[in-house]
């Protein structure tokens, strides 16, 4: 395995480039299938490669050439395979599998096929250099990768100049955290000389805890830039504006993880400086509560489903916060299996309604699209945590963690998880129950989508629901930690429990308790009395706040944007064009006045002074050398 | 020797040829030059010795010398000047000055001078060669320009020329002083030392010299207005390589001087060209004439390049190089990309453009590329420079490297909307005129997006051309301090 490693990102990069050089030319059916062939040989490889590790135990190392070399510092291409990097490899390639064979029937219409499975494989490719790469650079290279793709694929449909202005607005967001990132590394690279991992790390014990504490927010604000926490998070909910696979495998299962990565990755430095990782997790909780608010009053199905992820990335970052890596990690792949299966259910649901996307237009879909519902359903139960779901292991073991860490803030975390029941219950109930609500040639075109759609979906279906048993309490089952011990071999990992188990149990009794109490009240609200969500006009107060984003976005317009196009057309015509060259043209008035020698230069025959110039110049230098 | 001489000669044959012939001559001696160079390189040990091309007594009486010779910093010049040329010949192929046997003649000589620049060791030569250069751009920008280009081009030509006086007096104090009996020759100057006001004076006429070249903020008011009218040969001639001189002409020229020197200059410079990137970055987002928005990006990424220079440092100059050629490039690619969309839509404005992407969307891609190289994202040429740029001048001053650093955000506004507004968007009525791209245009573009690709994936090669020299040059500049008495 180690000398074909390599191979693994390698395989999507020759999907892109054979499918974007000629894929205009291929037939969609080669097209589709070159593009998913090449994530399932990555994800076979890396299903290889987690074997390897498995038994072994041990990583992996390739190092493929020496990218640059200037003075002392060598920045390599390598690439790792272990515990961590094996993990995400298997899911970003699995899912990434799944959704492209989605995106097969997805975007059978679109004119733009081939070039769409191109750039999901360059998607694929960057996402796995970020994740398998040696090194911190190798990392970045990824990170602003995806970043790229990110952009191209919000901005797939480009004649809406929009969709255009979002995939605008997600990679200069993301840039503002990529500078924090690069800032973070620049001082790494300072104290360490290298930034591969095994340098880095082994010199942590030399570093300042005042420079690992800069050097851990501002690679935090990186993270905050990719995975869409406050206050760079308003790219996400825009970047909706993306075909909906898209939506399903960047903005929701791989690329918005790389932040949780990030910072599991560089576990050993967080773990010197506890309280940059309690800023980590207030930043994530108050994510949490305030994108979770903001969902309940939204009424697009993929802006609902945006902000839960911003939602529950916020979670992941509470679990960071409180040290707790294992348990972020075991939630990012949960989440990317039932939020990814959302996401889908979603674009069959879009597909099926012939691009509607509101939620109040739709309603009784239950009956037109029965694997799209019961498989949304799943999604559904596990977000909540509906007991034995994957969510509600994965969720109750972020609380759990955060209770030993602190009650109060386990009391917020709690409502935010109630605030997730909601608005997803809404959502569900408001899609798939009670009378349809849109037009009549919408009703007459509902219809099940074709299986390449609905087959991704059953089998992210299957996962969400078994996904929990990866990692299930040592307080029910002893040895069931099987993602905790798997980790535990390169992740830091702090003191053991302090809880009881009684208390465990109290506290997932806690939770489910509040999972099924929202589950009936909406149920009752929903379908029993058949409420639907009032106009957007008629709210007021707080709901109204909520349904207008907290107004964040027209915020940072006025505050940020305006000022800067301001300074752009003022500094251009008053201090450029106005004071700078004034004072120029001023002195050569003045010049010219005095001397007026070099205005003569303009005139005369211009082919005259050239002959005379060339000519001057050989005979110069004949006279020199020949002679 | 050659490198200088066969472009000269084709110049003078130039005037008797007439239409494509002419053409395809320039286009010939280019591509010869481009060999010769790559010839060079190979043959080039890598370890920052200094190869004598040539070395005579030119005139005798005031000690100047003919002398030309290059190491791996030189090498790296004279590569970007003939990697651009040819394409800068391709750019201009369908345009009908692109047949005229002036111009053809005129981009010749200037590459001539360019490479005497970047060649020689002797200061006089250094100085004939630098004012050498400005004649034929003159001229071109003159002849061939856009609106108001007389007051525009005689505008540029008083203002760097001014400039270039400062540095002739420079020059001069700096043999009076401290080298009265060795002349000109770069290696003896080097290790004269100067009385410290005569070493302030004539580092500050060398720096206000290179400065309105690059340009650095504020002497830069030259520079939109010449980008703009100029024919794209000649935008790309300043932007692509002009410039570059007054880079080049700090590290070589400049930098010695400066360990002669009590006031920390290099400070006060590096503030110019970070406050440089920010103004120039900020300036280019509202800009609606797509060639004056690449003009403010370009002196924003110049003065990037220039702050790595004023670091002083094996890292910062090593950056610098690599960004020149990189920059070259990538600007070159750029101002090709806007004149096939200008003489197909007749318009450079961005409100007026939409939606071509639709009807030409390899062209689209050939963009996208070459944006991406300016945006800097990993694996293009872009990303290797600035990463070391920005390293060079965070490790120097934090505050400076956050400063420059807000470059990879505003670069991806302007730069960006450029593109959306441009390519993308729904489509216009006027679609229909863009034709096809020509052969010319595709080969020039395919060229310079491999060149894009193949630095930010394989950069090292092009770090060891110049490592041993920079260190080489640097260890010099630093001995001949440690003697000060």
């Amino acid at each position: 395995m180690k000398n074909w490693l390599f191979l693994i990102p390698i395989l999507p990069l020759i999907g892109f480039i054979i499918n974007g050089l000629l894929g205009k030319r291929l037939p969609k059916s080669g097209v589709g299938f070159l593009g998913t062939s090449v994530v399932v040989g990555s994800f076979l490889l890396s299903y290889i490669t987690f074997n390897e590790v498995c038994t072994t135990g041990l990583e992996i190392n390739q190092t493929v050439y020496t990218w640059m070399q200037i003075g002392s510092l060598k920045f390599d291409i390598s690439f790792l395979a272990d515990q961590l990097s094996t993990q995400m490899m298997l899911i970003i390639t699995g899912i990434g599998a799944l959704i492209h064979l989605y995106s097969i029937g997805y975007m059978h219409e679109d004119e733009g096929f081939y070039k769409f499975f191109a750039y999901l494989n360059l998607f694929i490719f960057s996402m796995l250099l970020l994740v398998m790469g040696g090194n911190y650079l190798l990392l970045f290279f990824g990170w602003e990768g995806v970043g790229l793709c990110s952009f191209l694929l919000i901005g797939f449909w480009y004649q809406n100049l929009e969709y255009g202005k979002a995939a605008r607005k997600a990679f200069i967001m993301n840039r503002i955290g990529d500078l924090g990132l690069m800032l973070g590394l620049f001082l790494l690279l300072q104290h360490a000389g290298s930034l591969d991992y095994k340098m880095v790390f082994s010199s942590l014990n030399t570093l300042s805890t005042e420079k690992a504490s800069l050097i851990g927010l501002l690679l935090f604000v990186g993270a905050t830039g990719k995975s869409a926490q406050l206050p760079l998070y308003t790219w996400l909910p825009d970047a909706m504006a993306g075909p909906t696979p898209v939506s399903a495998l960047i903005h929701a299962a791989t690329m918005v993880t790389a932040g949780i990565y990030l910072i599991v990755r560089s576990s050993a430095l967080y773990s010197m400086i506890p309280d940059v990782l309690n800023i980590i997790g207030y930043v994530g909780l108050a994510t949490a509560l305030f994108s979770g608010l903001i969902a309940i009053r939204q009424n697009d199905i993929k802006k609902v489903l945006a902000y839960s992820t911003v939602s529950q990335l916020g979670f992941m970052f509470v679990a960071l916060g409180v040290g707790a890596y294992s348990t972020a990690m075991f939630h990012l792949t949960t989440h990317a299996f039932f939020k990814a299966l959302m996401f889908l259910g979603s674009g069959s649901v879009i597909h099926a309604m012939g691009g509607e996307q509101d939620i109040r237009k739709m309603g009784g879909l239950a009956k037109k699209l029965k694997i799209t519902h019961v498989t949304f359903l799943i999604g559904t139960l596990a977000i909540i945590g509906f007991p034995l779901t994957s969510g509600f292991f994965s969720k109750d073991e972020i609380l759990a963690k955060v209770y030993e860490h602190s009650p109060v803030m386990w009391g917020l975390l709690l409502l935010a998880s109630a605030i997730t029941a909601i608005y997803m219950l809404r959502m569900f109930f408001l899609t798939f129950y009670g009378n349809f609500r849109g037009t009549h040639e919408q009703e007459h075109h509902l219809h099940e989508s074709p299986i390449t759609m609905t087959l991704p979906l059953m089998i992210l279906a299957v996962l969400s629901l078994v996904g929990g048993f990866l990692n299930v309490p040592e307080f029910i089952t002893t040895g069931g930690d099987h993602l905790h011990h798997w980790l535990s071999l390169i992740v830091y990992i702090p003191s053991e429990h302090a809880l009881t188990s009684e208390t465990e149990w109290l506290l997932m009794g806690i939770a489910s308790g509040i999972a099924l109490i929202i589950l009936t009240a909406s149920y009752i609200t929903y379908v029993k009395r058949k409420s639907l969500a009032v106009s957007d006009d008629s709210l007021k107060g707080i709901q109204k706040w909520m349904n207008h984003k907290f107004y964040v976005d027209e915020l940072y317009h006025y505050l940020i944007q305006k000022p800067i196009e301001a300074a752009s057309t003022l500094g251009y015509n008053i201090i450029d064009r106005g004071i700078i060259d004034g004072l120029v043209n001023m002195t050569g008035k003045g010049v010219e006045k005095s001397g007026n020698l070099l205005r003569r230069i303009q005139n005369g025959n211009v082919e005259f002074y050239l002959l005379y110039m060339v000519i001057g110049i050989i005979l110069l230098l004949v006279f020199k050398f020949v002679l | 020797m050659e490198l200088i001489l066969i472009p000269l000669l084709f110049a003078f044959v130039q005037f008797f040829l007439k239409g494509r012939t002419a053409t395809w001559a320039a286009l010939v001696s280019t591509l010869v030059t481009l060999g010769i160079t790559i010839g060079y390189i190979t043959q080039y040990s890598m370890d920052g010795s200094m190869i004598t091309l040539i070395d005579e007594a030119w005139i005798p009486w005031v000690g100047v010398r003919f002398t030309l010779a290059y190491d791996g910093i030189s090498l790296m010049m004279v590569l970007l000047t003939n990697l651009a040329l040819p394409f800068i010949l391709l750019a201009s192929w369908d345009r009908n000055y692109g047949q005229s046997p002036l111009y053809l003649g005129l981009v010749l000589i200037m590459q001539s001078a360019l490479l005497g620049v970047f060649l020689a060791q002797d200061g006089i030569l250094f100085y004939v060669f630098w004012e050498l250069a400005l004649i034929p751009i003159y001229f071109i920008s003159a002849i061939w320009g856009g609106e108001n280009k007389n007051r525009i081009t005689l505008k540029f030509f008083i203002y760097t020329f001014f400039g270039s006086i400062f540095m002739l007096v420079g020059m001069i104090l700096w043999m009076a002083y401290g080298n009265a009996n060795n002349g000109f020759s770069w290696m003896s100057l080097v290790a004269a030392q100067l009385p410290k006001d005569i070493a302030l004076y004539a580092l500050l006429g060398f720096s206000l010299a290179f400065a309105i070249k690059m340009p650095l903020f504020p002497f830069h008011t030259w520079q939109p207005d010449t980008y703009t009218t100029a024919p794209a040969g000649g935008t790309m001639l300043l932007s692509g390589i002009m410039l570059k001189m007054g880079l080049f002409g700090f590290i070589k020229w400049a930098l010695p001087l400066v360990p002669q020197v009590e006031a920390d200059i290099l400070h006060w410079l590096m503030l110019l060209a970070v406050i440089g990137i920010v103004y120039g970055s900020i300036i280019a987002i509202k800009q609606n004439d797509m060639k004056r928005l690449i003009a403010f990006s370009s002196m924003a990424h110049v003065g990037l390049i220039a702050a790595g220079i004023f670091t002083n440092s094996i890292e910062g100059i090593q950056g610098a190089l690599i960004q020149m050629l990189n920059h070259g490039i990538t600007v070159i690619g750029l101002f090709f990309v806007i004149d096939i969309i200008d003489r197909r839509m007749e318009t450079r404005e961005l409100t007026l453009l939409s939606g071509i992407a639709k009807k030409a969307p390899v062209f689209a891609v050939l963009t996208l590329i070459i944006v991406m190289g300016s945006v800097a994202v990993p694996l293009t040429n872009g990303f290797v420079g600035e990463f070391v740029l920005l390293k060079s001048i965070f490790d120097q001053n934090q505050v400076f490297g956050i400063v420059a650093g807000l470059t990879i955000i505003f670069c991806a506004v302007y730069l960006l909307r450029m593109f959306q507004f441009s390519l993308l968007g729904p489509e216009s009525n006027h679609q229909d005129k863009f034709t096809p791209l020509t052969w010319a245009e595709g080969i020039g573009l395919g060229a310079i997006c491999f060149f894009i690709l193949w630095i930010g994936v394989n950069p090292d090669p092009f770090f060891g051309l110049t490592e041993k020299s920079v260190e080489r040059t640097l260890t010099l500049f630093h001995s001949f301090n440690t003697i000060k008495p």
